[in-house]
Order: C-alpha cells, then structure tokens, then sequence
C-alpha cells in the first residue's frame, strides 16, 4: 500500500491507466447504452419505463461503491496516514454524489408513471436521501478550513460515523415494509432478472465503475499537481 | 472517575454562572412549538395530529443550538489542550462534556414538553410516552451532536456547517422518538420504537465519544 504513497509513482501509474479506463468507459457506456436502450425487451407490466433501471440501478450501486471506498480510504487515512487515501477520499466525494444524484433524480422519474408519486418517504429512498446529505456535508466539511489537511481528517472522521448509514440503505428494504422492491440482482440465492435485462444492466454496472475510475484518477492528479504549485508558491514567497 | 465528575461539574458551573445557555435553548423550543398554531391554523384536530413530531423537530433544533459551543470556548482560551495533556483519556472529556450538555440544554426540554403537549391539544395517552422518548432521545442528540462539534472546530462557519452535517444523523432518533408517541397515540404498543431508540443509545454511548475524541485530537494537533 506505501509503494503508493509516492505521488510521482502513482502519476506514472495514473498516466498508464486513465487512456484505458477512458477507452473502456466510452466503449461500454456506447454498448451498454444500446443494449439498454434498444436491445433489450420491454418489461411486459411496465413497458418500456423499465429502461430507467439501466441507469437507476448502477447509479444506485456505485452510490454506495463509493462511499464504502470512501470510507475504507478514511480509514486507511486516519491509522496510516497515507497521504494519497485523504485525496482519494476528497476526490471521490463529488463523482458519488452526482451518482446518487442520479439515483434519486431517475427513481423519482421512474416512481411518477410506476408507483404515481415522485417520493415516497419510504425507508429506501429517505435513507438514500441521508446518504446525499452525508456527501453534501462531507464536501462542506473538507473546504471549510485554512488548512486542507485538518479538514480531511475532519472529513476522515466524517465518514467512518456515516458508513453507519450503508448496511441500513442495502437491507432497508428487507428490514421495512416499502413500496420499493426488494434487492433482486445481488442475492444470495442468484439474480431474478432475465438475462436479456440482466446483461445490459451489468453493462452498463461496468461502465459506471470505470467512468468513476477515470474520473477519480483525473481528479487525484489535478489534485497532486496543485499540491506541488502550492508548495513551489510558497517556497518562491518564501525567498 | 472522580475526575470525570469533576469535569462534569466544572462544565455545569460554568453554564450555569452564565446562565444563557439553559435557558436559550428552553425558550428557543418553547417559541419553536408556539409558532406551529400560527402556521398551520388553530385547529384542534390538525395541531392534536402533527403534536409529537413538532415538538420532537422542536427538540431537535433546540439542542442544536447550544452545540456549536460545546467545545468551542475551551478550544479558544486553550483548556482544551491542557484537557487533551490530562491523564483522563480524552474520549471521557468528550462524554463529560456530552453530558453536562444534557443536563444543561437536554433535561429542561423534557420538563417543558408535557406543557407544549397541552397547548398542542395532544392526547393524554401520549404523555408518558412523550417524557419517556425524549429521556432516551436528547442524551443521544447531545452524544451525536458532540461528533459534530468536535468536527467543525475552528471550521470557518461551524455554527452552520454543524447543523448541515448533524441533522441528517439526527433523523432515526426523529422516526423512533415521533413513532413512539404516535404508536401511544393510536393505542399501539410504543414497546419497539421505546428498544430501538434505547438500542441507538446504547450503541451510541461508547461510539460517540470515541469519534468524538478521535475529531478532537485532529483539532489539538
């Protein structure tokens, strides 16, 4: 793990990765998008409205994705002080909350024709809600200090209280009596869903998670760089 | 532990020689509570309705208040540190601290809510119920409200910041404490709602003021 606390090792590595990820995002998001869009069938209650899962679900699951790897960066921030899991951390922030964004936008858009309402205060979606605000809060969190240092380990702290939130959202609908359905990709005893729907949602699951690769990559590298500006104005003020 | 008395004490003495604090945040949940007939119309029925929620959201807002500074003056005239250098470990500074909160800003809200239970035309039935939720309640609204104070110390614009972070937290103790008295209302037992909100206390009494004190030590550094 401290190979990688070097940032320039991790640029070279960065720069090796993000021309892949990048390609691969586009690729899968143009396939996963056709597929999702066109080739696939309609449900036979819901008609095409189904096609709002293909976003809806893996904007659900990366919202989550990503606040875990939030927090286990958090972690690994706090008892190592690995100086690149503070950044990870403050640069994933913005990328997992536009996901949840999405997740609630596209729920809130799917539950209008399906369920006749655009929310429900239901276990699922206030609980998703809560995790939005834990984002909010967290990147409110980080830029409010002098010193960006003390406020990622503000941060830091932030996010290990939350993580108590995540097992609460994924059995939410287990746990409570909801209008939203329960879990029926990831259980323990296979996924219900058709494999002609099925396929694409996976699709398009992957090309979430390496446009948030991209992105996250991007985001620590612009971030290590103005480090070094910073540091190198400071040196120059100080001559 | 006599040490961790004593810290409580001093905590007391010291709100109570300034005497603001207590007394602010009664009246704040008082007016807080008056508004409501204001807003939605004197209406017995409705104001009987919406009563456990106003006065827990009333609750909520009132013990916010007094939070920013629960650390805050310590940290400015430099007590903190000299707290942090102590032999008592700073996670007992943190639920001294929590708890002196609570007796200062927590315990006159339960004495003050049987009286707005009866300006809001509340049923009597969920009188027990009401004292009872918020004894459980406001402890662990002052447990995780020290999170917060101890995050956004020396933050530019704690006072706001702390309550964007704190009230999303808050919001379980809202659903149990208000579905407590509602469930009382309705002839329901309050019996699950009364365990999960003792459930979230008793997971929040050692949690909280670890992280409290892990925020703190970041702040002393």
């Amino acid at each position: 793990m401290h190979r990688f606390a070097n940032p320039a090792r991790f640029q070279r590595l960065a720069t090796a990765i993000l021309p892949w990820s990048a390609g691969a995002t586009v690729v899968l998001l143009v396939v996963g998008l056709y597929f999702s869009l066109f080739a696939s069938p309609p449900d036979y209650q819901q008609g095409d409205t189904v096609r709002i899962m293909y976003i809806h679900v893996p904007a659900a699951w990366m919202s989550l994705f990503v606040y875990t790897n939030m927090a286990i960066a958090a972690a690994c921030g706090l008892v190592w002080k690995h100086p690149l899991a503070d950044l990870f951390a403050k640069a994933a922030a913005p990328v997992g909350a536009g996901f949840t964004a999405i997740c609630l936008i596209t729920g809130s858009l799917w539950g209008a024709p399906m369920w006749g309402t655009w929310w429900v205060w239901d276990a699922r979606l206030t609980s998703v809600l809560i995790l939005f605000f834990l984002y909010l809060g967290y990147m409110a969190l980080v830029n409010a200090f002098d010193d960006p240092q003390r406020g990622m380990r503000a941060g830091n702290v932030l996010l290990l209280v939350g993580i108590v939130n995540v097992p609460i959202i994924k059995f939410s609908v287990e746990w409570w009596n909801t209008l939203h359905q329960p879990a029926s990709v990831m259980r323990m005893d296979g996924p219900t869903v058709a494999a002609p729907m099925l396929v694409p949602l996976l699709i398009m699951a992957v090309a979430f998670t390496l446009y948030f690769v991209t992105v996250v990559l991007l985001r620590l590298r612009a971030e290590i760089v103005q480090r070094r500006i910073q540091t190198m104005r400071l040196t120059q003020a100080a001559e | 532990m006599t040490r961790f008395l004593r810290l409580v004490g001093r905590d007391l003495r010291l709100a109570l020689r300034q005497g603001s604090d207590a007394s602010i945040a009664v009246m704040f949940f008082v007016l807080c509570v008056v508004l409501f007939p204001f807003g939605v119309g004197p209406e017995p029925n409705i104001l009987a309705r919406i009563a456990a929620g106003v006065i827990w959201v009333a609750a909520l807002l009132a013990s916010l208040l007094s939070l920013e500074r629960l650390f805050q003056t310590d940290y400015e005239d430099g007590s903190l540190e000299l707290l942090a250098l102590s032999p008592v470990p700073l996670e007992a500074v943190v639920l001294a601290k929590t708890l002196a909160h609570w007796l200062v800003t927590g315990l006159p809200l339960i004495v003050a809510a049987p009286i707005l239970a009866v300006l809001l035309n509340m049923d009597t039935a969920g009188f027990g119920t009401l004292v009872l939720t918020l004894a459980i309640g406001t402890p662990l609204l002052s447990l995780i409200g020290g999170i917060g104070a101890a995050l956004t110390l020396g933050a530019r614009r704690g006072g706001v910041l702390l309550s964007l972070l704190i009230l999303p937290l808050y919001i379980p103790v809202l659903i149990f404490g208000a579905g407590a008295i509602d469930a009382s209302l309705h002839g329901l037992t309050p019996r699950p709602h009364l365990l999960l909100l003792a459930g979230l206390l008793a997971a929040a009494l050692p949690l909280a003021p670890w992280a409290g004190a892990a925020a703190l030590r970041q702040a002393v550094e």
